[in-house]
Order: C-alpha cells, then sequence, then structure tokens
C-alpha cells in the first residue's frame, strides 16, 4: 500500500482536541434522531481538519456540540470531548464559557447574523477582548491591526462602521478578524465560505491559510464544498448521516478514497468532469431517516457494493494506511482475501 | 434560423431612493443600472447560460424576460412578437409558453397546496379546468421521477431535491417553449445536483424545450448548455459557444471564474487565481473598463477607456470586452493549467 | 402532446383536507384548548337554543318571591324584582356573543381587505390607509366609545359598532404586514410568472396564510369584547333592563350581595367561563399555527 506520502509526520504529543466515541440525540415530537454516532475525531495542534458531508450529515451539529452552542433537544448520549486534556462535556458551565473567545472561537456561514446589527464593529471588537488586559485604545489598536490584517481597507475609518455597511466578502472578513483577535488556539469554521461567491470563497480560503500559519492555531473546517477541503485542510473526515465514515490526511481522502461514499461524493464533484456529458453522475436514493435504532452500515441503501454483512453488521474503523481509517466491510473482506 | 427569444439593447435600473429624498439631497440619478444594454437570443431547443457572481444583474434579466420587472429601454421579442411592453392579461398567452424556475427549491412552492394541487397550478391559472388534474399531476410526478404518492405530501416534507423536482415538472405542466432555471442547482447537495442536471437535459432531449440557465456555477454550465455569457456589473464580458469559452477564455474574469472552481485535489488547487477586491458598487461603476480594478493584467488605457465588443479571430461567435484579451499562450485550457502545477500523483 | 384530455367532472381544488386532518390531530392533543373549544361550543349552544332551556319568562317580574334562594321551581333563585335568574342567565349569554360575533365579524371583513389592499396594493395606497389605521388608533377607545354612544344614543348597535371600528385597525395592520412579508415570497413570484392574476394569488396562496394569525386574534379578542360589553351594561350604557344580559345580572348582584349570593355567581360565572373558553382556544391555534412549531411535522 502506499506509506510515502508526503505528509509530514504526526507530533507525538497529545491532539489539541480529541472526540472520543460522540454520540448525540435531539428529541423531537416524531421520536429521538441520531444525529451523531460513535464519531471520533483528532484534531492535532496547528493543524487544520475538514469535516465534509452532505446535509444532514451532522457536520455542523459537530461543530455546534464542540462549541456548546446546541439548542436545549440535543442530548449528548456518550462520549467525551477532550480539549487540551480536559473534557468539554464534563466541565462546569461557567468553566466551559470562559475557553469561548479565548481559547476557542467560531465563525458562522453567514456573517451577517454573526455579528451584531446595531452595534459597530469597533465596539464588538473590544468587547470580545475582555479576557485579555490593556486598555481600552490598546485593545482597539489590536483590533485595527487585526483588520488591516484580514484586508479590511482603510480601517482607521471603517472600524467605526456597523455591520449592514459592509458587503458579504468583508462582513466576513470582519468575522475572521474577530475570531482571530483573542488568539484561539482552536478556530471552528461552520460552512464560512459557503454564502460567498466563488472568487471571494478563493480569497477567504487563502486568507484564512495564512492566518492559520501566522497564528499557528488549529481550525476545524466545516464544509461541503470539496474543493475548498482540499485547497485548506491537512486532515479531512468525510460524513454521512452521522457517522464518520472516513478519515485520514488530505491527499489519501482525494487520492485514495477507500469508503465508496467518498468515492461517490468525489465523482459527483462537476469539477472533476472534464468531458462534456450529458449524464452527470450521482449517488442514487435519499439520506437515510436517523430516527430510531438502525442495524448494519448507514450508507448501504445507497452503495453499489453492498453486500449481506452491510445489513447486519455496523462496520468498525479499518485501519487503512498510517493514519487512514474507514468503516466500510469491503476493507475488512480485501484484507481476508489477502490473508 | 429564428430566434425563439431575441432581447436586445435592454437596460433596467432600480430606484435607490425615492424622487422627494433624491432631489432634497440633490442626487441626480438616484438609480443603480443593474442591466446596462444587454442583447442575446435562444433558438428553439437550445440552452444558454447567464454566467455571473452575485449583483451581475444575470437574475434581474430573467425576471424582467418573465415580466415581473420593468425594462427601461430595449425590447424583448418572443417567437417574433415584442412582449416587453404587454401587460396582465395580454402577456398571459406569452407566460403559457415559457416557465420560470427560481432559486430556492422549497421557498419557490406555495407552502399551503399539496404537490398536486402545485403542479396542476399553471392549469388551473390559464382556465384549463376540465382537465383531469389527478391524472396530469401523475404524468408530471413520472415525468421528474418521483412516486405517484407524493401528490398528497406539503412543500416541508420534501427534501431540496424532491421539491427542486416538483419545480420541474410544474415548469413542464404546459409544455412550454422555453424554460428559465434561476440557479437550478442552488443549494443542493453535489450527488443531487447531478440529478437534477440529468433531469433538466433528458428532459430537453425528450420535449425539445429551449432552456435558459442563470447561475454563478460553471461547472453547471459545462455539461448542460451550447453557448454561455458571463456577466459582470450589468454587461456581457464574454460571449461564445460554452466549448470555446472553456477550451480559450478570453477575458480575465472568465480565467478566475473559471479557475475558482477547480477540481477537488490538494495537489492541483494551488492556482486558483485569486482577484483583488470585491464586485464594486454599481453605484460608482469604474472607469474604462469596468474590470480593471480587480483585473491582473490591467494597464493604463483600461482605467480610461471602454473596450468595445472584439469578435475572436477564430469563432466570429465568440465576442469578449478586453484590451488584453488573454491568448493561448497565457491562456492554458484550465486542465493543462493545472496538470503544470500538480504535485507528485500517488498511486 | 398534453391536450389528450380525458374528461372527467372530479377535480377538486380542495386541497387542504390533509393540512385539516394534521390540524385536528394537533389540536386534540392540546388539554386546554379542547377544553377552550368546548366550552365555547357549550356557551354557544346555550345561546342559540337558549329560548327552549329557560323554565320561566326572563322578563316577567313577581314570578317568585324576591331574592329567593335556589329551588327546583327557581334553579338559580331569582333576582330583586322577582325574576327567574336562570332564565336570565341562559338568555343573558345572547347579547355578548351577539355583540362579539357581530362586531369582531364585521371588523375582521373590513380589516381584512383593507389589510390585503395595504400588503399588496401601490405604496400610496399603503401609506393612505396606515395613516387612516393609525388616526383611527389614535382615539382613546373608551372616549371614543362615550362619544359614540352619545351621539347614536345607548344601544346595542352602537356598542357593535365602537368595537367594530375600534378593532378593525389591529386586524387590518397584522394582515397587512403578513401580506407585505408573503409580497415578497418566491412563490408569489413563481405565481405572477406563471400568469397568475392578482385576485387569485390574493385568495389561494395569501389569504390561508393570513388568516391563520388573524383567527387566532379575534378568539382572544371575544372574551374582551363580552367584557366590554358587560360593562358597558354595568355602566348603563348598553343594553337597557330589563333585557337579559350577563353584565346586567352581574349589576344587579352587586347591588344585593349583602341579601344573596346567587344572582352575582349566576352572572360573574358564565362571563368567566366564555372567558376562559375564548382565550384557551385562541391560545390553542396561536400554538399549532406558530410557524416554528409546524416546522417540526
Amino acid at each position: 500500500m502506499r506509506h510515502d506520502d508526503p505528509r509530514p509526520p504526526l507530533s507525538s504529543s497529545r491532539p489539541l482536541l480529541e472526540i472520543r466515541d460522540l454520540n448525540l440525540d435531539f428529541g423531537t415530537p416524531r421520536g429521538r434522531i441520531h444525529a451523531l454516532r460513535n464519531v471520533s475525531l483528532d484534531v492535532p495542534a496547528g493543524q487544520v481538519v475538514g469535516i465534509v458531508g452532505e446535509s444532514g450529515s451532522g457536520k455542523s451539529t459537530l461543530a455546534y456540540t464542540v462549541m456548546g452552542l446546541l439548542p436545549e433537544s440535543a442530548d449528548v448520549k456518550a462520549g467525551s470531548i477532550l480539549f487540551e486534556g480536559k473534557d468539554l462535556l464534563k466541565m462546569p458551565a461557567p468553566a466551559r464559557r470562559s475557553l469561548l473567545g479565548d481559547r476557542l472561537s467560531m465563525i458562522f456561514q453567514d456573517p451577517m447574523t454573526a455579528l451584531n446589527p446595531v452595534r459597530t464593529i469597533e465596539s464588538q471588537m473590544i468587547d470580545i477582548q475582555h479576557h485579555e488586559q490593556g486598555s481600552r485604545s490598546e485593545k482597539r489598536t489590536r483590533a485595527l491591526e487585526m483588520l488591516h490584517r484580514v484586508g479590511i481597507p482603510d480601517p482607521q475609518s471603517r472600524i467605526g462602521a456597523y455591520p449592514h455597511q459592509f458587503s458579504g466578502g468583508m462582513r466576513q472578513r470582519v468575522c475572521i478578524a474577530m475570531a482571530l483577535l483573542v488568539k484561539p488556539a482552536l478556530l471552528v469554521a461552520d460552512e464560512p465560505t459557503t454564502a460567498l461567491d466563488a472568487t471571494l470563497e478563493v480569497q477567504i480560503i487563502h486568507l484564512l491559510k495564512d492566518l492559520q500559519k501566522e497564528i499557528g492555531c488549529s481550525i476545524l473546517f466545516v464544509s461541503h464544498h470539496l474543493g475548498a477541503v482540499a485547497e485548506l485542510c491537512d486532515r479531512v473526515a468525510v460524513m454521512f448521516a452521522g457517522e464518520v465514515v472516513e478519515e485520514g490526511a488530505v491527499r489519501d481522502i482525494f487520492h485514495n478514497p477507500a469508503h465508496p461514499y467518498t468515492r461517490a461524493l468525489l465523482e459527483c464533484d462537476p469539477g472533476r468532469i472534464k468531458k462534456s456529458t450529458r449524464t452527470l453522475p450521482t449517488i442514487p436514493g435519499e439520506v437515510p431517516s436517523l430516527l430510531g435504532s438502525k442495524e448494519g452500515c448507514i450508507f448501504r441503501t445507497r452503495c453499489p457494493q453492498a453486500f449481506n454483512r452491510c445489513l447486519q453488521e455496523n462496520p468498525v474503523e479499518y485501519r487503512i494506511g498510517v493514519d487512514h481509517v474507514a468503516r466500510c466491510h469491503l476493507l475488512d473482506e480485501e484484507r481476508l482475501v489477502s490473508a | 434560423m429564428s430566434a425563439l427569444l431575441r432581447v436586445e439593447d435592454l437596460r433596467v435600473r432600480f430606484r435607490t431612493m425615492g424622487p422627494l429624498k433624491a432631489l432634497a439631497t440633490g442626487t441626480k440619478a438616484p438609480f443603480i443600472d443593474a442591466v446596462c444594454g444587454v442583447s442575446f437570443e435562444i433558438r428553439k431547443g437550445e440552452t444558454l447560460a447567464l454566467v455571473g457572481e452575485s449583483g451581475s444583474g444575470k437574475s434581474t434579466i430573467a425576471r424582467t424576460i418573465i415580466g415581473l420587472q420593468r425594462a427601461v429601454s430595449g425590447s424583448i421579442s418572443f417567437d417574433g412578437q415584442e412582449i416587453e411592453e404587454l401587460s396582465g392579461a395580454e402577456r398571459k398567452p406569452y407566460l403559457r409558453r415559457m416557465a420560470m424556475m427560481f432559486q430556492d427549491p422549497i421557498g419557490s412552492l406555495s407552502p399551503r397546496l399539496t404537490v398536486r394541487s402545485l403542479l396542476t397550478e399553471p392549469f388551473r391559472i390559464h382556465g384549463l379546468k376540465r382537465r383531469d388534474a389527478g391524472g396530469e399531476a401523475e404524468r408530471l410526478l413520472r415525468m421528474v421521477g418521483l412516486p405517484a404518492d407524493f401528490a398528497r405530501r406539503y412543500p416541508h416534507q420534501l427534501s431540496g431535491g424532491q421539491a427542486r423536482r416538483v419545480g420541474i415538472g410544474r415548469a413542464l405542466a404546459l409544455n412550454p417553449d422555453l424554460i428559465i432555471a434561476d440557479e437550478p442547482t442552488a443549494g443542493l447537495d453535489v450527488s443531487v445536483q447531478g440529478e437534477v442536471l440529468n433531469l433538466l437535459a433528458r428532459i430537453q432531449d425528450e420535449l425539445g424545450m429551449a432552456i435558459l440557465i442563470i447561475t454563478h456555477n460553471l461547472n453547471v454550465v459545462r455539461h448542460m448548455t451550447d453557448r454561455m455569457a458571463i456577466m459582470y456589473l450589468g454587461r456581457f464580458i464574454e460571449v461564445g459557444s460554452t466549448e470555446r469559452i472553456f477550451e480559450h477564455p478570453r477575458h480575465p474574469y472568465t480565467e478566475a471564474l473559471l479557475a475558482a472552481n477547480p477540481e477537488p485535489d490538494p495537489d492541483a488547487v494551488l492556482n486558483r487565481i485569486e482577484l483583488k477586491g470585491e464586485v464594486p458598487s454599481p453605484m460608482s461603476r469604474p472607469s474604462g473598463c469596468e474590470f480593471h480594478t480587480r483585473c491582473r493584467y490591467s494597464q493604463d488605457i483600461c482605467s480610461r477607456v471602454f473596450p468595445e465588443p472584439t469578435a475572436s479571430r477564430e469563432d466570429a461567435h465568440h465576442s469578449f470586452k478586453c484590451h488584453f484579451p488573454l491568448e493561448r499562450e497565457t491562456a492554458m485550457p484550465i486542465e493543462q493549467r493545472r496538470l503544470s502545477v500538480a504535485g507528485p500523483t500517488l498511486k | 402532446m398534453v391536450g389528450v384530455e380525458v374528461m372527467r367532472p372530479k377535480l377538486s381544488d380542495a386541497t387542504d383536507t390533509g393540512a385539516f386532518r394534521t390540524f385536528l390531530g394537533q389540536f386534540r392533543k392540546n388539554r386546554l384548548g379542547m377544553l377552550g373549544a368546548v366550552l365555547v361550543i357549550l356557551i354557544a349552544a346555550i345561546a342559540i337554543f337558549a329560548p327552549l332551556m329557560i323554565t320561566h319568562d326572563p322578563i316577567r317580574i313577581m314570578v317568585g318571591p324576591r331574592l329567593a334562594a335556589p329551588s327546583l321551581d327557581f334553579l338559580l333563585g331569582t333576582d330583586q324584582l322577582g325574576r327567574d335568574t336562570f332564565s336570565r342567565t341562559i338568555m343573558g349569554g345572547r347579547i355578548p356573543l351577539l355583540v362579539a360575533f357581530a362586531s369582531l365579524g364585521s371588523s375582521l371583513a373590513v380589516g381584512l381587505v383593507l389589510g390585503l389592499i395595504a400588503g399588496f396594493g401601490p405604496r400610496w395606497l399603503d401609506n393612505l390607509l396606515l395613516l387612516l389605521f393609525d388616526t383611527i388608533r389614535s382615539f382613546p377607545s373608551i372616549i371614543f366609545a362615550l362619544a359614540m354612544i352619545a351621539l347614536l344614543g345607548p344601544s346595542l348597535a352602537s356598542v357593535i359598532l365602537v368595537i367594530a371600528i375600534t378593532s378593525m385597525p389591529i386586524y387590518a395592520r397584522v394582515v397587512r404586514t403578513q401580506t407585505e412579508a408573503l409580497r415578497s415570497s418566491e412563490y408569489i413570484a413563481v405565481e405572477r410568472s406563471m400568469g397568475a392574476g392578482t385576485t387569485r394569488i390574493l385568495a389561494v396562496h395569501v389569504l390561508p396564510n393570513v388568516f391563520g394569525p388573524l383567527l387566532i386574534l379575534v378568539s382572544m379578542d371575544v372574551p374582551a369584547v363580552i367584557a366590554i360589553e358587560a360593562g358597558l351594561s354595568f355602566l348603563g350604557m348598553g343594553v337597557r333592563p330589563p333585557t337579559p344580559d350577563w353584565g346586567a345580572i352581574l349589576n344587579d348582584g352587586y347591588s344585593y350581595i349583602n341579601q344573596t349570593p346567587w344572582l352575582v355567581i349566576a352572572g360573574g360565572i358564565p362571563i368567566v367561563l366564555a372567558t376562559l373558553g375564548f382565550t384557551f382556544l385562541g391560545e390553542a391555534l396561536r400554538d399549532i399555527f406558530d410557524p416554528k412549531l409546524r416546522k417540526d411535522l
């Protein structure tokens, strides 16, 4: 197999964020929705980890769980989220809150709703530094530096403006400036480029990449856009219907996808299709309902390669490369055949 | 060949403030020009794409064709008949022959109607009351590949892809000559996008209607359309056959757009072209070539002189507005360009 | 070709049976709502069939002794003029309910039409109508009521008119706001793009969406109207004696509360029950029509 990948070796120290066997339900009038099932994921320090998946895959739920921003109907059934060695789920609420906007910060899909519309950028950017020492004018200076860094032209005069006075792309830049102002250890980015035009998406991805290198933080980058993930991330987790079906270094995932879903997803991306064709590849079927308990592999109803075992048994993680894992029985069968 | 739809020198403007306020603030032109002087035609059975980013005016053109928006000047003719001036009842017979699909798959379905009534709404609007509604709904559902029992569902019980299929079914109800599809894949997952585009292509093959696709996503355009027009700030900046433009874009903006939707490959995406800044406000249009503020090839003349449309030497139907159009040497076809920077392939 | 027509007369446009069924299903689960509905139906039925239920002529005086306690003959006793309180209470519901339905019904109809026009019509008409709504609302309602009664004379008609005029702007504004929000929605644009006329858009696509919230408002206003009617009668500005009316019975009861509690009970309990019934009903409707809850269906 391929072990000659140029990916930097994982540091032996503990990952910054370790999600272990996370199970999360939403209570709804129709019953319990198992939104996350046995999710395990590491975010090593200083790396960008992408979560890709389609709508309903649970990728945003996972991001919100890390931030502790879930609605009341959410119920964590099992698992742990270790951040810098401490379990966020067992932490008392005030301690967890004090991590937000300090060690952990977030940027959202819609930059308009993420900013307070009736306050100036200046006051919001000064407020967010409430964990930091220093006078108001020092904080303002830091805010100005950061706005300049994220590419807001003429920050001196723009800092007094209100969010609606910025365009969509500029607003997302302001959000990034606010999130990184506190020099977090982990930035959670939930679809930050989805609402933007393609040429602006390129700008934001490049900006995030540069800033990440500069500050040295980790990023948990949630997106449905494979191109953005391929460009920004070091590691990728592919989610389907509440499960992480494959995880590995970005090159492993994009060059040697092991799970049938990952393969199908990559095939569907229209950017891949070079020849003019009237029939584009699709993944037939619908995302399965997450109500009630499920036996077997969650992807089996849409999988072209499903066989008997997939109906009965939920696949465990099979290791393919040094740190490339996927949940698919085919991998086990292959191993049995070769052995 | 006769044009099904012909748009000539279309101009659409929006008011930015009321006449009183304009007078009080001394604003001479309280308007923004959303569409300024656009001409194109669609032949029977042809597919044309209008491509541009938000604010380029592409959706405004669609809304003007269908009559939701008034033009300031210019003409829109359908099957040889001028329709821009028509209103209400006069326009209705033409609306029967074209159908528009809007961006939001679920939001464009009236929330309190069942799929069955949604699909048969066009019949009722056009007074075709005696049709067998149940049978028609069933026929349309079959056409768009949904099970017959979906007729009883409500829009909120549909997924985005299913809702989009219902929208396509409704557009097909009266067997139109032209379908206008505004961002047909917006808000859909990649796996579902393919389904929707395949469905549109299949239906076009079967029924032979013309399609006008409005999108920002060039990947949608490539497999669906015969010709495309790229818009920037309410103007066409490049027009030509889809194949030709993908192979050899001449305008730097087109080049950047093509590069912005790359193949998802960690080793090949290094060449996404980053444009400077953002689309300027249509209230303060740049002088000369309106793209010069973001263009990496911009020179002195670009900020002074508005570039006139130039036809390509190789293809008279391929035209563009640029002082320094990309030549083959500088603008490689997009795949080649990516191969040249691709890292070691692992296999 | 689509034109192959199978002639079948059965084209029902009744599309909302399914929605109605889900609505009923939700309503059944709401216990207070069910209680409210039962109370409202009961009170309405009693008012409608009151002439069949009374044991004595409610207006005739001295059918029995004055201020008698309940007995088999006089189920709720008698009042200070020796009239049968039970019969008067049964009949006394007709006027408050009549006032509520007549006044709210007419203001609902007018408010709906004006609201739709304001929300969907040209901007200048919208501004004009808003000015009208605000002008009406800027009068203090009690002063307005007193002025109208002084002008028209104390009668049921003037009470109905006053309530209808003062509540109309509230309904119209709700309808206008909802209509305006719907106006820019995509599915209305779709309708227009298919060539639908304004009347069709309003009737098929806007009305069903504004009617729910409006119904909630109205059902929650009924208790207030009953209270206003009772209040005006209490002040002697509503119905004239000897017409039986809950407010009037209550009024009498206060004067003789030292001698007998029955009059106050007979006049007060129905008002309390009617108020509770309509309030529960309105709240249940609001819970069901709330768009956030409806999404979870």
